[in-house]
């Protein structure tokens, strides 16, 4: 097995600032940013403060922002460095920081609970819910988001843009919207909900100009911005009044 | 008297994974206002790590299914140990746990005729169950969640405040159960009365008041060094149970998943899901047998493959033939990759292969193992739809747990105490079936929350939080800032150091094969430890500071080490997820036995240098015995396997 001492910089502060912090730290085969950290706090900074949770790409804990690109620490493999790189470990930066790699993230929170609930249709019991495997498949590959928050934390609407925040729910969030719209038994529109409506007008959808930033960063792989966001822009034009629209929205959905 | 921050909630939930949410939402719905503390973020919990699916005898894809098959499985697979009541409660509520999650907004994957699709599992003799690709437990996780989110969007309309009847405090540390103190003498003496919490993020303490407490922090897997769970599974909720004066149960029972990665070291112990081999995935040593065969027990021997061509038709046409003996129970299934690698036919990194290259095609991997494909890839540099894994067993659940009533998941001892999920004992026996774990989660789960709110309101006046207490807990937890250093001048200890040894020490001498020799080795390099873990310090201040965390944890994981090592050495014989390599055979006269935990020195009084001593005291107690319509579902051949003589007579 190889063995080598990596040169790392590491953001250490709080609320009132801190500064990149020098370590030279062992790395062995196989082993993620994680791991080394890890090493960092078990035999030079016992209260290096980080969020982690599986180490496996599953529970979306350990984002920050590695050498500028957000990432899970969990899944970046150190041998996609060279061993004489400098490897600069930073917090997300669109969140507030609590300490060194632990940021606040409750914007995202925040912004979950404005995302109107699943409704249940009516007069369908419990156990009598059937749906096709191709009609829940679109649906189901937003539900792979592990909620890390690297979609949120690099799309440019807030990533430099702290004033967005109040009016834009992020990809994250707007892909909720888009997952729920597309649910084959959600009966938000018999309550008078309309989501796609509410993504435009409540939700900030229109801030997005589909650079595809979140795509990019998704550790899951999911289509963020093909997948959810663009077909939520086109349900969200006024289909009333713009035939293709609404004839597009009559061959892509099915069964509804 | 501390001065802090104390809030009044009817009940407290204690761990937010499947089984804390789920207790949580009953509560809330039975008018109960509910407070969830949870030590990572909101959704984060361990469950999310769940791949297979989750149990619960629906019969869509064989409609052979039922409730009582499902029990049978489960006692079978827990080596008729289980708590069998709660296994027949279990069974039968499953389903529509299940179905309710749909109504939530969940979307498993579907049958062909729109129903929710069910998958084979080892010990289920039927395909059974539900599931989304191999992130089942994710899944499960956000449903619960954005059912927490819906509530609070109730209560918003209701109140304009979110958090008015359901409230998670995220990022906190539950260090103490606190009880009553006030009514010595009295019949509800020692009820529960709170919880003392600090918050992660600035080391502040806080009390919540709360006649219930539900326990449901999950496993101890922290405690061993190759392991599938989280930095989360430090027995906090089995700790917090014996520190309140409830017993554990059969805490000798550790399952080690026979399918962990091997390669690179730095993921040792991460899960490969049991769906590989419920999907076809077979199991090879290094000279390419398929080693399985080799290995069915007699309980077992009617029941699976006695051929390769037979254990692959079964896939297919599951009627005329018996499933293929990769599918035996998890426990036989990991001492059968441990005695193949003892014997030098392992792999390269010190497993065996787990092969489904060669059984499906790439798409249909893809399709199937979305989450396998990538864990190989992107962490072990492996395409498993082009070369076989390499896999070894990893500790990943503890059957033991606090002991409960059935019914109502309330703690035997201590009144208002209530758990739930990984962190209760009984359900599962001495082994758990893989997707038995998040039907149990939200059966019990359900159950927990409903049976605390009724406690609750049932209650004429709560019962007082001593302050006493509360000063103790604070002092407890602040400890580790003024560590003595030893009288020698050496420095104090290092959580991080004895964290590692204690991992160690329970991999190599309490782990997947047991001899007596090592587990009295085991209690004394655990009275060692606690010892040490005494004069544990810390650098910093409180603000979220990991290594303080991790001193306080190590209480716990201190306490729940000895409760397996002593009962693992006083059970001498060999039953599910404990193998005794001095007493191989399972002994049917264990059958009966419990083994309970007891808090013996709640003191925390040191044991002399080199002594077994610690603060453990076991208790054993006789099994009630099954129900007679219950035990009618099984052969009577079958049951003289199992059961003792007199048992058998009745």
């Amino acid at each position: 097995m190889s063995t080598y001492d990596a040169s790392f910089r590491v953001w250490r502060g709080d609320t009132g600032g801190g500064e990149l912090t020098d370590f030279t730290v062992e790395v062995n085969d196989g082993e993620v940013v994680l791991d080394i950290i890890h090493r960092l706090q078990a035999t030079q900074a016992p209260d290096l403060a980080v969020r982690w949770n599986c180490k496996a790409g599953k529970c979306g804990s350990c984002s920050a922002e590695v050498n500028g690109r957000p990432r899970l620490m969990c899944m970046t493999r150190m041998s996609v460095f060279d061993p004489a790189d400098v490897i600069t470990v930073t917090p997300l930066r669109a969140f507030p920081v609590v300490r060194d790699l632990v940021t606040d993230v409750s914007f995202n929170y925040a912004k979950a609970r404005e995302v109107p609930a699943f409704v249940p249709p009516k007069g369908v019991a419990p156990g009598e819910y059937r749906m096709r495997q191709i009609d829940v498949e679109r649906s189901q590959e937003f539900r792979k988001c592990i909620e890390c928050f690297l979609c949120q934390d690099t799309c440019h609407v807030v990533r430099d843009h702290e004033e967005n925040k109040a009016a834009f729910a992020g990809p994250r969030f707007l892909m909720r919207v888009a997952e729920l719209d597309m649910h084959p038994l959600d009966a938000a529109e018999e309550t008078g909900l309309d989501r796609k409506r509410t993504a435009q007008d409540e939700h900030g959808l229109g801030y997005c100009n589909i650079t595809k930033c979140c795509t990019e960063v998704c550790p899951e792989h999911i289509k963020i911005t093909d997948n959810a966001l663009i077909p939520l822009k086109e349900r969200a034009a006024d289909r009333k009044y713009d035939p293709l629209v609404w004839l597009g929205n009559k061959i892509r959905r099915r069964d509804s | 008297m501390t001065q802090l921050e104390r809030q009044q909630w009817d009940v407290v939930v204690v761990g937010a994974g499947g089984a804390g949410l789920r207790a949580a939402i009953e509560a809330r719905e039975r008018g109960a206002r509910t407070a969830v503390i949870c030590k990572s973020l909101f959704g984060k919990a361990h469950t999310v790590m769940a791949e297979g699916g989750i149990a619960a005898s629906m019969g869509n894809v064989n409609s052979g299914d039922n409730w009582q098959v499902h029990f049978r499985d489960t006692m079978r697979g827990g080596k008729f140990l289980n708590q069998w009541r709660m296994a027949e409660l279990h069974a039968r509520e499953a389903p529509e746990r299940v179905w309710e999650l749909e109504t939530w907004g969940a979307l498993f994957d579907r049958t062909p005729d729109g129903r929710i699709s069910q998958r084979n599992f080892g010990g289920h003799e039927y395909p059974r169950l539900a599931h989304v690709g191999d992130r089942t437990g994710l899944e499960l996780i956000r449903t619960l969640q954005q059912k927490i989110v819906s509530l609070q969007q109730e209560d918003k309309k209701e109140f304009g405040d979110y958090e008015a009847r359901l409230k998670v405090f995220q990022e906190c540390t539950v260090t103490r159960v606190l009880k009553d103190s006030s009514t010595i003498g009295h019949a509800d003496e020692g009820r529960v009365s709170g919880a003392f919490c600090y918050e992660r993020e600035s080391g502040r303490f806080f009390v919540l008041e709360a006649p219930a407490v539900v326990l449901a922090t999950g496993g101890i897997g922290k405690s061993f060094k190759v392991t599938s769970n989280s930095w989360e599974y430090t027995g906090d909720g089995h700790a917090l149970a014996l520190l309140a004066g409830a017993p554990l149960l059969n805490m000798e029972f550790v399952q080690f998943h026979p399918t962990g990665m091997v390669w690179p070291p730095s993921v040792k112990g991460i899960l490969v899901t049991e769906s590989v081999r419920g999907d076809g995935g077979v199991l090879r040593n290094s000279e390419g047998k398929r080693f399985m065969f080799d290995y069915v027990p007699d309980v077992f021997k009617e029941k699976y493959a006695e051929s390769e061509e037979e254990g692959d038709r079964w896939y297919e046409d599951p009627d005329h033939n018996r499933r293929p003996p990769e599918l035996l129970p998890r426990d036989e299934v990991a001492r059968a990759i441990n005695a193949e690698v003892k014997a030098g036919r392992g792999t390269p990194h010190g497993g065996v292969f787990l092969d489904v290259s060669t059984r499906m095609p790439a798409e249909v991997i893809r399709r199937r193992l979305p989450s396998m494909y990538h864990q190989f890839k992107e962490l072990a540099d492996v395409d498993i739809t082009a070369e076989a894994m390499e896999v070894g067993p990893t500790c990943h659940y503890v059957m033991g747990g606090i002991a409960v009533e059935s019914d109502t998941a309330a703690a035997r001892g201590v009144p208002g105490l209530f758990a739930a999920g990984e962190v209760a004992g009984g359900m599962h026996g001495s082994n758990r079936l893989g997707g038995n774990s998040l039907s149990d989660l939200l059966v019990f789960g359900r159950r927990a929350g409903l049976h605390a709110a009724e406690y609750t309101a049932s209650l004429a006046v709560r019962p007082a939080v001593d302050e006493a207490q509360i000063d103790t807990a604070a002092a407890e937890a602040l400890r580790p800032f003024s560590a003595e250093a030893p009288a020698d001048g050496s420095p104090v200890e290092n959580p991080y150091t004895l964290h590692q040894e204690l991992q160690q020490a329970m991999n190599d001498l309490v782990g997947i094969i047991r001899r007596e020799g090592e587990m009295h080795q085991a209690l004394r390099k655990l009275a060692e430890l606690r010892a040490r873990a005494r004069r544990a310090g810390v650098e910093g201040h409180r603000q979220f500071n990991p290594g303080w965390h991790l001193a306080l944890d190590l209480r716990n994981m201190l306490l729940v080490s000895e409760c397996v090592a002593r009962a693992a050495l006083e059970r001498t014989e060999s039953r599910g997820g404990h193998t005794r390599e001095d007493w191989p055979g399972m002994d049917r006269s264990w059958r009966r036995v419990n083994l309970l935990c007891h808090l013996a020195d709640p003191t925390e009084g040191l044991a002399p240098p080199d002594s077994e001593g610690g603060q453990i005291r076991l208790v054993r107690e006789e099994t009630d015995p099954v129900r007679a319509d219950l035990l009618s579902l099984f052969e009577k051949e079958e049951l003289v396997k199992y059961l003792a003589e007199e048992e058998l007579k009745s």
